[in-house]
C-alpha cells in the first residue's frame, strides 16, 4: 500500500454544528471538549488511561497509610494501636487496595495510554466498554472502601480464605463488601482485557505484524489473556461464598460435609495467574526504557516475547505452591514444586536479557533508566526467595511467617511498582508534554529504594526466626523488637519517598506552567516505540497519517542509520519527522453517558443484597435501563456528519467510497452486536 | 497487514488484522472466559455431588441428593428442545443473510419459544425438587446443583432477551440484511450456551452417581 508521510489525512472536517441528540429520547449526548465533562464522559483511551492512573495513585496513598498503621501498631511489642480486630481490617484493606485497586489499574493506566499508540491505532476496538472499565473498576473500588463506614471493613485477607470468611467467624459485612466489590472489579478487569485484545489483535497499524510489536504491547497482550482466563474463576469463588452469605448456601459450610480446600484452589487458580498479572505489565515497561537509555535493541527479542507467553503459560500451573501445608498430599506437592522452579526458567531470561542489553550501550542513568535497574535487582532478590519456596520442606518452615511477606514485597513493590514508577517518569512528557524533575526523581528513586530495603529485607530475618504474619503484636521476649522497629522506619522512609513523586508531580507542572522548563517535544528520550513519533501531549487523534511499519523498534530507524562504515549516525531528528498532532476533523469516537451511569447503578445492587433484598428490583432496573440506553445509542453521534472513512488514507482502491457510506449508515445497529455483555 | 478502522465502526473485518471483525473477536474472547467460569462450576458440582448429609443430624450422606429425585427422561426431552434450538437460530442467521426478513423473524420467535420451553421446563424441574425435598439449602450437593444449572439457566435468559431484542430491532427497520454479522454473533453465544448444556447434561444426569 502505498502510504507516504507527507500526505494529509484524507478526511473533511468532522467538526460540523453541533446538534443536541436524544438516542432514546431520554438524555442528550455530551459534547462539551473542556472541563469535568470532557472527562467524565470521555471515550478517549489517553483520558481514561490518565484517570486510571490518578485513582490508583490516590489509592496507592490510602494503601500506604494503612500500612504505615500497620507498621506503627508493630513498631514495639505489647503495642494495642490498633485493636487486634482493626488490625484484620486493616491488613486485609492494605493487600485488597494494593493488588486490586492500585498494581491492577495503573497497570491498566499504561495498557490504556500507550497500547492504541505502540500498535498505531487510533483509540481501543471499543472507547466506550473502555470508559465502562475505568468507571466500573472506580465505582466498585469506592464500593469497597465504603465498607469502613457501613459496619467494618474486610478481614478475612487479601486471599479471604472461606470458611474463615463465612458468617460465623466474620459476622460483620465486611466480607460481603469484598466479595462484591471483587465481583465488579472483576467485570472491569474483563471488559478491558477483551477491548484491549481486540484492539492488539485487530487494529495494527500497516506493517505492524505481531513479532515487530514492542515488548511492552507484547506483555500487556499477555495480562489480558491471564485477566480474560482467571477473572471467571474467582468469580465463580466469589459466588459461591456470596450464596453461602447471603442466601445460606453450603459450599463453605464444612459442618455439612464440605471441603475447606474448595475456597483455596478456586482461590489461587486465579491467584497465581494474578501474580504474573501484576508483575508482567512491569517486565513490559522496562523492556522498553532499558533499551532506550542503554541506546541498544532490546537483546533477544523474540525470547523476550516467547518467556513472557512461556510465564503466562506456567502461571497456570503452579498455584497449589500457595498450599503445600493445606495437606494436599506427596505427589501434588512434588508435582508443584517442580512446576514452580521451573516457571524460575523464562523469568531468568527475561533477567539475563535486560543485562546483555545493557552490556556494552552508552547507558544514561536517568530517573525512569534507575527505577528500571532497581526493578531488575530488587525483582531477582524476590524472583530468588520465590525459588526457595518451591522447595517444600523450607516452605513448610516459612508458611504464614514475615519470610513470605518479604518475599511477595521484593517481587509486587520491588518489581511491579518500582516498575510503574519507571513509567511514570518515562512516559511523563508524553502524556503532559513536560518531564518530571530529574534531580527530585532521583531523590525520589534513592529515598525509596533505601526505604523499601530497610522495610522489607528484615522481614526475612523476622520470617526466619518465626514472626508469624498477621498477628496483631508480639511480646518483648520473642526478640522481634529490633527488626520490627528497623522495618517500621523503613516504611516511614517509603512515605518520604512517594511524597517526593508527588511533590515531583506538582513541582514540575508549576514549572511548566511558569514556563520554566521547556515543552519536551515529541521523543525526549530518544526512544524506539511509535508513540514517540507523534506530538505531546499526544494529540486527542493520536495520529495525524497512520504510521506504515518496516520493522522492529521502526521509529527508533527513521531517525538513526549506518554510514558506510556500518556506524550509527543520526539521520534525521525527532521534531522534524514527527507528526506535529495538527489534523483536523479526524473522525472519533463521541462521548458518552452510559458507561458511567451503568457502572454506578452496579454498586446499588451490590447495596440492595447485602442490606435489603428488596432493593434488588429499582437497583437492577437502574442496571437493565442503561445496558438498553447504551446498546440503543449509535457508537457513533449520527449528527456529526462524516463522510468516508478511509483513516489510513489510501485512495487507490477504488470502492473506498462505498465502504465509508456503508459504515456511516451501519452505525446505528452496530453497538447491539457487542455491547450486551 | 491491513489497515486499522476508525474506532467504533463497524467493520465486518474486511480491514482488520486478522479479518474477523472487532465485534465477533470480542464475542470469541468472552466466551472463552465464560468456559473457565463453567469450568469452575462444574467441577464445584464433580467434588460436591456426593455430599448430601443430613444438616439436623450431621450424619454422612443420609440426606436426599439431587440424584435422587432427578427426572431424566423430562430432562432428556427439554435438553432435546434446547439442541433443536440451536438449528432454529442457524435458520434465522441464513434467512437474514439473504435478507428474508419474515423468515428471520419466524425463526428468531421459534428460537426465543424453544428457548423459553427450555428455561419453563427447568423451573418446573426445580420446583418439583423444591417439593420432594432438595431445595436450594439442603445439603451441598443441592446447593452445587442449583449453582450450576441455576447460571446456565440465567444464561439462556440472557440470550432469550438478547434474540427477543433482534426481533424487535428488525421490526423497526434497524436491522437488516447487511446487519447478519450482529445475529451471528449472538448467535455464536446462543450455540455456546446449548454447548455448555451437553456437557453440564452429561455431566449432572447422565455420570453414573
Amino acid at each position: 500500500m502505498a502510504i507516504t508521510e507527507d500526505k494529509p489525512l484524507a478526511l473533511e472536517s468532522g467538526e460540523g454544528p453541533k446538534v443536541a441528540e436524544r438516542p432514546l429520547g431520554a438524555i442528550t449526548r455530551p459534547q462539551m471538549e473542556t472541563g469535568w465533562k470532557s472527562w467524565f464522559f470521555t471515550v478517549d483511551h489517553k483520558k481514561i488511561g490518565i484517570m486510571y492512573g490518578v485513582g490508583s495513585l490516590l489509592f496507592f496513598i490510602l494503601g500506604g497509610i494503612e500500612a504505615l498503621l500497620i507498621r506503627i501498631q508493630l513498631a514495639r511489642p505489647g503495642q494495642s494501636f490498633l485493636s487486634e480486630d482493626v488490625y484484620n481490617q486493616v491488613f486485609t484493606m492494605h493487600g485488597v487496595t494494593m493488588v486490586f485497586l492500585v498494581i491492577m489499574p495503573m497497570a491498566a493506566a499504561f495498557a490504556n495510554y500507550l497500547l492504541p499508540l505502540q500498535v498505531g491505532a487510533r483509540d481501543v476496538a471499543f472507547p466506550r466498554l473502555n470508559a465502562f472499565s475505568f468507571w466500573c473498576w472506580l465505582s466498585g473500588s469506592l464500593f469497597l472502601n465504603t465498607s469502613w463506614f457501613l459496619g467494618g471493613a474486610p478481614d478475612g485477607g487479601w486471599f479471604n480464605y472461606a470458611p474463615n470468611s463465612g458468617v460465623i467467624f466474620s459476622p460483620s459485612n465486611g466480607i460481603d463488601f469484598f466479595s462484591f466489590g471483587l465481583q465488579i472489579t472483576g467485570i472491569a478487569s474483563l471488559v478491558s482485557a477483551i477491548n484491549l485484545i481486540v484492539t492488539v489483535l485487530n487494529m495494527r497499524a500497516p506493517g505492524m505484524t505481531l513479532m515487530k510489536m514492542p515488548i511492552f504491547t507484547w506483555m500487556m497482550l499477555v495480562v489480558q489473556f491471564l485477566l480474560l482466563f482467571a477473572v471467571p474463576v474467582i468469580t465463580v469463588a466469589l459466588f459461591l461464598l456470596i450464596f453461602d452469605r447471603s442466601f445460606d448456601a453450603n459450599f463453605f459450610n464444612v459442618q455439612a460435609g464440605a471441603d475447606p480446600l474448595l475456597w483455596q484452589h478456586l482461590f489461587w487458580i486465579f491467584g497465581h495467574p494474578e501474580v504474573y498479572i501484576l508483575i508482567l505489565p512491569a517486565f513490559g515497561i522496562i523492556s522498553e526504557i532499558i533499551p532506550t537509555f542503554a541506546r541498544k535493541p532490546i537483546f533477544g527479542y523474540p525470547f523476550m516475547v516467547a518467556s513472557g507467553i512461556a510465564i503466562g503459560f506456567l502461571g497456570w500451573g503452579v498455584w497449589a505452591h500457595h498450599m503445600f501445608a493445606s495437606g494436599i498430599g506427596p505427589f501434588s506437592v512434588a508435582a508443584f514444586s517442580v512446576s514452580t522452579m521451573f516457571i524460575a526458567v523464562p523469568t531468568g531470561v527475561k533477567i539475563l536479557n535486560w543485562l546483555a542489553t545493557m552490556w556494552g550501550g552508552r547507558i544514561r542513568f536517568t530517573t525512569p533508566m534507575l527505577f528500571s535497574v532497581g526493578v531488575i535487582s530488587m525483582f531477582t532478590i524476590g524472583g530468588l526467595s520465590g525459588v526457595t519456596h518451591s522447595i517444600s520442606p523450607s516452605d513448610t518452615q516459612q508458611t504464614d511467617t514475615y519470610y513470605i511477606v518479604a518475599h511477595f514485597h521484593y517481587v509486587i513493590f520491588g518489581g511491579a511498582l518500582l516498575g510503574m514508577f519507571a513509567g511514570f517518569y518515562f512516559w511523563w512528557p508524553k502524556c503532559f508534554g513536560y518531564k518530571l524533575n530529574e534531580k527530585l526523581g532521583k531523590a525520589n528513586f534513592w529515598v525509596m529504594l533505601i526505604g523499601f530495603n530497610l522495610t522489607f529485607g528484615p522481614m526475612h530475618i523476622l520470617g526466619l526466626q518465626g514472626m508469624s504474619r498477621r498477628i496483631q503484636s508480639y511480646t518483648v521476649d520473642e526478640g522481634f523488637n529490633l527488626w520490627n522497629f528497623v522495618v517500621s522506619i523503613g516504611a516511614f522512609i517509603i512515605a518520604i519517598g512517594v511524597a517526593l513523586f508527588i511533590i515531583n508531580i506538582f513541582y514540575a507542572r508549576s514549572q511548566f506552567k511558569n514556563g520554566k522548563i521547556p515543552k519536551s517535544g515529541p521523543d525526549p528520550w530518544d526512544a524506539r516505540s511509535l508513540e514517540w513519533s507523534t506530538a505531546s501531549p499526544t494529540p486527542v487523534h493520536n495520529f495525524d497519517v497512520d504510521p506504515v511499519v518496516t520493522s522492529q523498534d521502526d521509529w527508533w530507524h527513521r531517525k538513526w542509520g549506518e554510514d558506510e562504515n556500518g556506524r550509527i549516525v543520526r539521520i534525521a531528528h525527532p521534531e522534524d519527522i514527527a507528526q506535529d498532532g495538527s489534523a483536523v476533523g479526524v473522525h472519533l469516537p463521541s462521548p458518552s453517558y452510559w458507561p458511567l451511569l451503568l457502572s454506578f447503578a452496579l454498586p446499588f445492587v451490590a447495596y440492595a443484597i447485602i442490606f435489603s433484598l428488596w432493593l434488588v428490583i429499582p437497583a437492577g432496573l437502574a442496571l437493565v435501563a442503561s445496558m438498553y440506553g447504551w446498546a440503543l445509542e449509535p457508537a457513533d453521534d449520527p449528527d456529526k456528519p462524516h463522510v468516508h472513512h478511509e483513516d489510513h488514507g489510501d485512495d487507490t482502491h477504488g470502492e473506498a467510497g462505498d465502504d465509508g457510506d456503508a459504515a456511516a449508515e451501519l452505525v446505528t445497529a452496530e453497538p447491539s452486536a457487542g455491547d450486551e455483555s | 497487514m491491513s489497515a486499522h478502522v476508525a474506532p467504533g465502526m463497524p467493520n465486518y473485518g474486511h480491514n482488520t488484522n486478522t479479518g474477523m471483525s472487532n465485534a465477533k473477536l470480542m464475542m470469541w474472547l468472552f466466551l472463552g472466559s465464560e468456559c473457565l467460569l463453567f469450568g469452575a462450576l462444574i467441577s464445584t458440582y464433580m467434588l460436591y455431588k456426593n455430599r448430601f448429609n443430613d444438616l439436623r443430624d450431621g450424619i454422612p450422606n443420609s440426606g436426599t441428593a439431587p440424584h435422587d429425585v432427578f427426572d431424566i427422561p423430562f430432562t432428556s426431552a427439554s435438553s432435546f428442545v434446547l439442541l433443536m434450538s440451536s438449528l432454529t437460530m442457524v435458520l434465522a442467521l441464513s434467512a437474514i443473510v439473504r435478507g428474508q426478513e419474515a423468515r428471520f423473524r419466524g425463526w428468531t420467535l421459534t428460537t426465543v419459544l424453544l428457548g423459553s420451553v427450555f428455561i419453563a421446563s427447568q423451573i418446573y424441574e426445580f420446583t418439583v425438587m423444591v417439593e420432594e425435598g432438595v431445595g436450594y439449602t439442603t445439603n451441598i450437593a443441592s446447593s452445587a446443583f442449583f449453582s450450576l444449572t441455576g447460571f446456565h439457566g440465567v444464561h439462556v435468559t440472557i440470550g432469550i432477551i438478547m434474540l427477543m431484542s433482534l426481533f424487535v430491532m428488525n421490526l423497526q427497520g434497524k436491522l437488516k440484511q447487511e446487519h447478519s454479522e450482529t445475529v451471528e454473533i449472538v448467535g455464536l453465544y446462543w450455540h455456546f450456551v446449548d454447548i455448555v448444556w451437553i456437557l453440564i447434561f452429561t455431566v449432572v444426569y447422565l455420570f453414573p452417581q
